[in-house]
């Protein structure tokens, strides 16, 4: 475990690298719908491309609590980076470091927590959003290879992507694969145009008679959907993550522009409607950081959290986006116009609630195991 | 070589300071400290020496147990080992610098980096008086350097211009922004720096040559005058400009 000091030192870290050298560029890359490679190669430098992972992998070692603290502190500044390194850390190649075996662990993790590759986890298909279970991807075995086709939607990081997570019905049930953007058969579709974290590029990959060497199964045949679900808890947690840095920033500058914006002779702030705004966003920032970091630490501690990572998932994607609707509203025309950050904010939090499974999703999940307890309180 | 950076602990800049009710010091509570930003462009220069011409590197630090902070950070950035001498009295530069240049001589250290001024007290002076401790040789506020066997290169800022400096190790050198792009203290670095050493040793006493009597806040800043809203103001404006704040 790490300690509270080397978590603090990361916060400050990740605090001082996205100042300088992610939030001059936000705005840019919304505009531009595009990451810089630039900007890829410094994550990857400094190694915010790997910190949850053990450092036998190459990994910063700071476990899925330091993650957070990093995706917090990038989020503050740019939601695309932020959706970038989570797909690509949190489930892409956290997939085969959950699901996969020693020589898969060996053959693809010090690449990927390095930077040196890039990650995506494909999972989703136009029959299988909310319904995953329905996915239609089917991977043969020839005796030899795995032969993989079909087709995944809404694959965030497609398009740069060297490595795939893949899960695809086989004779067992739905088995993981790792996939290279290099195998044969493999083609990606072009970017997605989205409401908000346009910078992250999000693409359709269709698989056709794609083969796979058969070492690059995930686990055993017929694991892949317990390997997916478990992958998605730590999505799930980051997405909290990523939510708390975001209302944390709109509540940042909605306290400066309140004291700052005069209407009537004296600042907003002393508005009680302004004051009860300001006091909403903390306590639901509150409730939000109490939440995130308490699951962040059982995961580290290896205990079962897929409802509370549900829990931390759905809170908090709906709560940052009353943060943003109230940024907003508290900023008036200005947090309309494209001047300020505030509507980047608020475009690019909608999505948080509904990737990495819908609000809707999160609530069968949870009461799934409230009404399985009798209404026993087993948290 | 064997390379040593002082480090100094400082109020962060962002820090609205409060005076303490002795008058003297700074009240410190809800002040966040930082590492000095100037030993930051120090710390990277010992590190890029080290990188070119191999050795090592120690941080060193005077103040109290918060002051490992800064020598961590440094550690994370990849400087090798640390010393913390602890004193939690205040010092003047004079009695500091006497501490550090005990230190590094105990060290062995031929090189010597310090930020040009560490920014709580400004007096810019501590490289300079340890160098001369030493019988070192000095370059201050320094915005090139550059190493080649026992010769030291080093390009000094003085007013309007740029001077360039030959001189031999051992020495002390100075730095000012500019001199390099500080490296941010990575991922692996903050761990790595887990399992370098600290050493604590009590930082010899040397008598203060100087006594803070009094802290005292600049004054407010005084309300705008406006002597018109069109031309006809100009006149006036340039007359106050040249007689009152005497600007042009």
């Amino acid at each position: 475990m790490t300690s509270k000091d080397d978590l603090q030192m990361l916060r400050e870290m990740v605090k001082e690298f996205t100042d300088a050298e992610i939030r001059p560029l936000a705005a840019k890359i919304d505009e531009n719908e595009e990451i810089p490679k630039e900007l890829i190669n410094k994550l990857a430098e400094v190694g915010l491309l790997g910190t949850a992972f053990p450092e036998e992998y190459g990994g910063g070692g700071f476990g899925e609590y330091g993650f957070c603290l990093a995706q917090e502190e990038v989020t503050k500044a740019c939601g695309s980076t932020a959706t970038f390194i989570g797909a690509h850390q949190s489930i892409g190649t956290n997939a085969i470091y959950l699901g996969g075996d020693e020589n898969l662990k060996q053959k693809y993790l010090p690449d990927l927590t390095a930077g040196k590759k890039i990650a995506a986890f494909a999972l989703t298909e136009p029959e299988a959003g909310s319904d995953a279970f329905n996915l239609k991807t089917t991977a043969k075995f020839d005796g030899n290879k795995w032969i993989l086709n079909g087709q995944k939607i809404w694959i965030t990081n497609g398009a740069i992507a060297d490595v795939f997570s893949v899960f695809a019905r086989t004779e067992k049930g739905i088995t993981g694969f790792v996939v290279e953007k290099d195998f044969p058969g493999l083609s990606v579709g072009a970017n997605e145009k989205k409401l908000g974290i346009k910078g992250s590029a999000t693409n359709t990959i269709t698989f056709d008679n794609v083969e796979i060497p058969k070492e690059n199964i995930m686990g055993t045949e017929g694991r892949g959907f317990v390997i997916a679900m478990k992958t998605l808890d730590a999505g799930r947690i980051g997405i909290g993550a990523a939510s708390l840095g975001a209302s944390k920033e709109m509540l940042r500058l909605s306290v400066i522009f309140a004291n700052e914006r005069k209407q009537f002779e004296q600042s907003i702030s002393k508005f009680q409607a302004i004051q009860f705004m300001i006091a909403e966003m903390t306590t639901k920032i509150y409730a939000m950081e109490s939440m995130l970091y308490k699951v962040a630490q059982k995961y580290d501690e290896h205990k079962d959290v897929m409802q509370e990572a549900a829990i931390v998932k759905l809170y908090c994607s709906e709560a940052v986006s009353e943060v943003a609707d109230i940024a907003l509203q508290i900023h008036g025309g200005m947090g309309f116009s494209r001047e300020l950050p505030i509507e980047r904010f608020y475009r690019d939090a909608r999505i948080l609630r509904i990737f990495e499974g819908t609000s809707e999703i999160q609530k069968l999940v949870i009461s799934r195991k409230t009404i399985k307890n009798n209404g026993e309180w087993k948290i | 070589m064997k390379i040593a950076v002082c480090v100094s602990h400082v109020p962060d800049t962002a820090t609205k300071i409060k005076i303490a009710e002795n008058g003297k010091t700074i009240d410190s509570n809800d002040v966040t400290y930082v590492i000095n930003p100037y030993d930051e462009f120090a710390v990277e220069e010992a590190l890029k020496t080290k990188e070119k011409v191999g050795g090592e590197v120690v941080v060193i630090s005077l103040g109290g147990e918060a002051n490992k902070e800064s020598i961590r950070k440094a550690l994370a950035m990849g400087a090798d080992s640390g010393v913390l001498l602890k004193d939690e009295d205040e010092r003047d530069s004079s009695s500091l610098a006497f501490a550090l240049a005990d230190e590094i001589k105990a060290q062995g250290a031929e090189l010597v980096f310090f930020g040009k001024q560490a920014v709580d007290f400004d007096n810019s002076v501590t490289g300079q008086i340890t160098a001369e401790l030493l019988g070192f040789n000095c370059v201050s506020v320094a915005v090139a350097f550059n190493i080649e066997g026992d010769k030291v290169i080093a390009e000094r800022e003085i007013e309007g211009g740029k001077e360039v400096i030959e001189t031999k190790i051992p020495a002390v050198i100075t730095a000012q922004k500019g001199l390099n792009e500080p490296r941010y203290a990575s991922l692996k670095g903050i761990m790595a720096a887990k399992r370098k050493i600290i050493e604590e040793k009590n930082a010899i006493s040397s008598p203060n040559k100087t006594e803070v009597v009094q802290m005292k806040k600049p004054h407010g800043k005084q309300a705008g005058k406006i002597l018109g809203s069109d031309a006809s103001a100009v006149p006036e404006l340039v007359r106050l400009l040249k007689e009152e704040a005497k600007v042009i």
